[in-house]
């Protein structure tokens, strides 16, 4: 079954947005696969279409034929290629609940790190877990509109909204999600390609909506310890956190205060 | 002169009573749209309860007996109207329209007396919902009076007389929409 | 909602205004005659048309020039432009393609085409109209009031849409939501006169399968609204409230849920893309038939389909909520729904098609816009496919790839099929053939740049751009190159369609002018409505001679007749019945 499925892993698609996540081939297979599904049926259904305009201009002394399309042999014409029509149809469901599956209801265990992606009017704050490689520890590294990962690990991210609804997306990794006040979405990822690329919001969160942009700094492991390594907050031995890189939002609650800060019920999803 | 479309029948059912028929069927997915809203709602809100504990189930069990009778006088004044009684049927709808103005006096006490005692629409999630639901409710029963109200004056005449049939459909809609508020507001605590 | 049902028990009197009601302007204000309304709707219509291209114009000049001064507006800041998308939207579909195909053509057709003299409550008609009139005031006033327009997207999310320290129009974004609920109170009264007319008031002889499809498919098209359109009436009481007297329906920190609204939105949004679809795919069976000269292919498959359709589009709404935090397992349900719906859609396109086999095609104006309904809806249905299937939805939600899919549906249906139809009908309508080479020049100045504003957005969603951004400056990855080029080509193209627009009303008013005058059957088609005069009269026909039908629609080269067409209500050749017409 793997087999079958690794078949639909391609990246013919990278000269216009790189693959750098490890199911960003599934995801691209999948929309291979129905562009070649549907571009047949495209075709075919166009070609038909304008072989008969032209074939059948109106000539003085041709009449056209009388087809009522009501006996069987006629019909035949419709039937069949709308049960291959469904067949298509079903390779293709068959083919994204994997993707699906992979992406979104399937969480790697024992993850590399955790980060907090948390979406507000209108930037994005990421709490990285710092060298201890967890969340709500004194060496958490707050960044706003940049995001720090390490290449080749598996991570899980918790993402939360202080006010209205925006969605981390992240193109080349092909992962999106909506973040929701009041609720942690947590979802996963493992890059597989270093540089820097795009974070966009998706979901339109008010005038800034269009300025709510940040970047992705994928590094090797050496790049990435340093990195850590010179923005561990000096405080990181105090008891309490201070994020000095908390930005001035007129949101009230702070997210740095944990999962708890989830406001008013609703936690998980 | 009425269109000849307005009296053709193709369907054998008459024009208005399709309508009201139609009229009823996007009323119901209104209705449900909001009550399925709240029943989602409260069954992910357990504390909604102590809320609704609040709600005096009496006067509600009192405001749909109100409210059944006037459906009954509905029926009866279609019966008349079948009968050609216009008299008759004005009076029964005049009856209904009576219990109309029980139900929605009954209503107006309790609201005042909830919202006096601190319970108003923005309290919580119940609360905005109960005022929600059971304030379409009202409006729709408000509207059916007045429009009833006018049938009543014309079938007193023997006008029209098929109307009181096509407003006691409605009615009755009004009546079945407060049997499904009832228990999901009152006697779910 | 309440008053009609005691209008609807008057079977209100027509009375005839003619003679007796106000004289001049006034009486079309205030005409019960369906195809006065008509007008009124299809004027308002495309009004609002030159409204919403005005707004394309605008935002897509910002998107291909960031910061340009734009022509006839000015600059364009991130709040202005947030409210031109979000209007944008929401006007072509709810006061262009909604007025113009559903109640315009509705209006006028309907009657005409089953032989009746109006609708069966002319009066719910003329409310039908002035309710969606009031609502057309409160959606432009929307735009000017302090705070400007409201900004949150034509899908209006809450908490956004429900939270003025949030969307900062505190004004625009009420008045956006009692525009709309007024909208469709507006479309709720004309629909219940589109549904009863046609299953009551059919000319004496015509059976449910004798009915033109552009009939049927109208009054499912209304039926699904009326069907739909109530939980995002109740949405909408509950936004309102939200806004102005602070309950938290959707707001989580009073124990509210904004996926809420989603779930009331989409569930009427989706049998509204059906809604507006299929009026446009009925037209398009009319005219590829009369000028094919061809039966339609497989009739009673076609109504099959359509209601197959109108119910499998009730269980499809959550593809638009991938990922908007549901239930993943909820996703691989309407995955399989969404593209179970692609079958029937699919059917319809290969029964047009099959319809073409055999024919004798001329491409007149009409014709020609009818095909290429045909030919660019195909472009949006299969692009569809890659959006229903949740695996790839992932990538592809809020790209412009979404964007460019279903403008390739919207436009074939709200601008082309619009086309298709006034070209068809504009005889009947105003008793004028309009200019044939200038009608071809519109249509291919149309056409070719329609495809070039969309197929380089198709490679923008694909290359990871993402929607209702006013400056892509912002974003390194997609601010320059290819991508920039595109995003001009699409801006040029716009210009070049726009500027094809003034030919077609030139075209109007050409033949408003001047153009010759109709006759009662130009194009020779069977339907009913051409057997009166152009443009009908009052009352349709003469009272006493209100048609009686024989046949199908389609009766197209029947073999054995002289002529290739044979009018539903032509007695000759029928067979010998009593017609049981208690009417007259």
């Amino acid at each position: 079954m793997n087999a079958f499925f690794e078949f639909f892993r391609v990246d013919y698609f990278d000269p216009l947005i790189e693959v750098a996540s490890s199911y960003a081939a599934d995801i691209d297979g999948l929309i291979w696969l129905v562009l070649l599904l549907v571009g047949f049926w495209f075709l075919l259904a166009q070609g038909v279409f304008f072989w008969f305009i032209l074939k059948y201009r109106a000539e003085p002394g041709r009449r056209a034929d009388y087809i009522d399309g009501k006996n069987k042999r006629h019909k035949r014409w419709i039937t069949v290629p709308h049960l291959l029509v469904l067949v298509c149809d079903v390779l293709i469901i068959v083919v994204s609940f994997n993707v699906w599956y992979k992406i979104k209801m399937d969480l790697p265990d024992n993850p590399d790190g955790v980060i907090r992606v948390i979406g507000q009017q209108w930037a994005w704050t990421f709490q990285h877990p710092g060298a201890d490689r967890e969340l709500d520890t004194p060496d958490d590294i707050f960044t706003v509109d940049e995001l720090h990962v390490e290449n080749n690990r598996v991570y899980h991210f918790e993402l939360q909204s202080t006010d209205v609804l925006h969605s981390f997306s992240v193109p080349v990794w092909r992962i999106k999600q909506d973040a929701i006040p009041g609720r942690t979405i947590t979802g996963w990822f493992q890059p597989t390609r270093t540089g820097e690329f795009d974070v966009q919001c998706a979901e339109i969160c008010g005038f800034g909506h269009g300025v709510m942009a940040a970047r992705v700094m994928i590094e090797d492991e050496a790049t990435h310890a340093a990195w850590v390594a010179a923005n561990t907050p000096a405080t990181a031995a105090a008891a309490a956190p201070v994020p000095a890189a908390m930005p001035a939002t007129q949101v009230a609650a702070s997210p740095a205060a944990g999962p708890a800060s989830a406001p008013n019920g609703h936690g998980g999803h | 002169m009425r269109p000849i479309a307005t009296t053709r029948a193709a369907t054998g059912t008459e024009t208005g009573k399709l309508a009201v028929w139609w009229v009823l069927a996007s009323e119901v997915v209104i209705f449900g749209g909001l009550l399925a809203s709240y029943v989602m709602f409260r069954l992910g809100h357990p504390e909604w309860a102590d809320a609704a504990a609040v709600t005096n189930t009496t006067i509600g069990a009192f405001n749909t007996f109100v409210l059944l009778s006037s459906s009954l006088t509905a029926v009866l004044a279609h019966q008349a109207a079948e009968r050609g009684d216009g008299r008759k049927a004005a009076m029964y709808l005049y009856c209904t329209i009576g219990g109309a103005a029980i139900f929605l006096g009954v209503k107006t006490y309790e609201w005042w007396y909830e919202i006096s005692h601190g319970y108003t629409i923005t309290s919580n999630g119940f609360w905005a919902f109960y005022y929600t639901a059971a304030g379409l409710h009202a409006f729709h029963v408000i509207a059916g009076a007045v429009i009833m109200a006018f049938v009543a004056r014309d079938a007193a005449k023997g006008l029209e007389l098929h109307r009181v049939e096509l407003i006691g459909i409605y009615w009755h809609f009004v009546d079945i929409v407060w049997i499904f508020l009832f228990p999901l507001l009152y006697i779910a605590k | 909602m309440v008053e009609p049902a005691v209008d609807l028990a008057h079977g209100e009197a027509h009375d005839d205004h003619a003679h007796h009601g106000p004289q001049g302007w006034l009486k079309y204000l205030w005409s019960t005659d369906h195809k006065v309304i008509a007008m009124q709707y299809m004027f308002t219509g495309m009004f609002m048309a030159l409204v919403g291209g005005f707004m394309a114009y605008v935002f897509r000049m910002q998107l291909a020039f960031p910061g340009i001064n734009v022509p006839g507006f000015g600059g364009v800041s991130p709040g202005e432009y947030n409210a031109l998308v979000t209007n944008h939207g929401t006007i072509m579909i709810f006061w262009v393609a909604m007025p113009v195909l559903l109640a315009a053509f509705g209006n006028y057709l309907i009657p005409l085409m089953i032989g009746a003299d109006d609708m069966v409550f002319p009066k719910i008609n003329r409310l039908s109209f002035q309710v969606f009139f009031v609502s057309t005031i409160v959606i432009l006033a929307s735009l000017f009031v302090e705070g400007g327009g409201f900004a949150g997207a034509w899908t209006a999310y809450p908490p956004l849409s429900a939270d003025s320290t949030y969307n900062l129009t505190p004004l625009g974004s009420t008045l956006w939501v009692i525009g709309v609920g007024l909208e469709f109170v507006a479309f709720l009264l004309g629909g219940i006169n589109f549904i009863t007319t046609l299953m009551n008031s059919r000319a004496p002889g015509m059976r449910a399968f004798d009915v033109p499809i552009v009939v049927w498919m109208i009054v499912v098209a209304s039926i699904l609204f009326m069907l739909s359109v109530g939980p995002l009436l109740a949405g909408a009481i509950m936004l309102i409230f939200d806004q102005t007297i602070g309950t938290g329906f959707f707001n989580p920190a009073t124990g509210g849920d904004p996926i809420l609204w989603q779930h009331l939105f989409w569930f009427f949004g989706h049998p509204e893309v059906y809604v507006v679809l299929l009026p446009a795919m009925g037209v398009v069976v009319e005219i590829i038939t009369t000028f094919a000269r061809k039966k339609l292919f497989a009739y009673r498959t076609v109504i099959f389909t359509i209601v197959a359709t109108g119910v499998l589009s009730f269980f499809v709404w959550a593809h638009h909520q991938f990922i908007a935090g549901i239930d993943p397992r909820m996703a691989n349900i309407f995955t399989i729904t969404t593209l179970l719906i692609s079958v029937p859609i699919a059917e319809l396109c290969f029964i047009y098609i099959a319809t073409l086999y055999g024919g004798s095609i001329r491409l007149t104006t009409p014709m020609l816009w009818a095909l290429a309904f045909v030919a660019e809806f195909l472009i949006g249905g299969v692009t569809g496919i890659f959006l229903g299937a949740a695996g790839a939805d992932v990538y592809f939600h809020d790209t412009y790839f979404v964007l460019a899919h279903f403008h390739y549906t919207f436009f074939p249906i709200a601008i082309i099929g619009t086309f298709a139809a006034f070209t068809y009908w504009f005889p009947k309508m105003f008793g004028k053939m309009m200019d044939e080479r200038l009608g071809k020049i519109h249509f291919w100045g149309t056409i070719i740049p329609f495809n070039l504003i969309f197929i380089p957005l198709f490679v923008l969603g694909m290359g990871g751009q993402h929607r209702r951004i006013y400056n892509y400056d912002q974003f390194p990855d997609i601010a320059g190159g290819i991508f920039q080029d595109m995003r001009e080509l699409a801006t040029y193209s716009l210009l070049v369609m726009l500027a094809f627009q003034f030919v077609f009303f030139y075209n109007c008013f050409k033949t408003a002018r001047s153009g010759p005058k109709a006759p009662k059957n130009p194009w020779k088609a069977n339907s009913l409505e051409w057997t009166t005069e152009s443009p009908p009269p009052h009352g349709n026909w003469h009272p006493l001679r209100m048609p009686v039908v024989y046949r199908g629609p389609y009766e197209y080269s029947v073999p054995d007749r002289e002529d290739d067409y044979w009018p539903q209500n032509d007695p000759d050749g029928a067979p010998l019945q009593v017609v049981d017409d208690d009417d007259s």
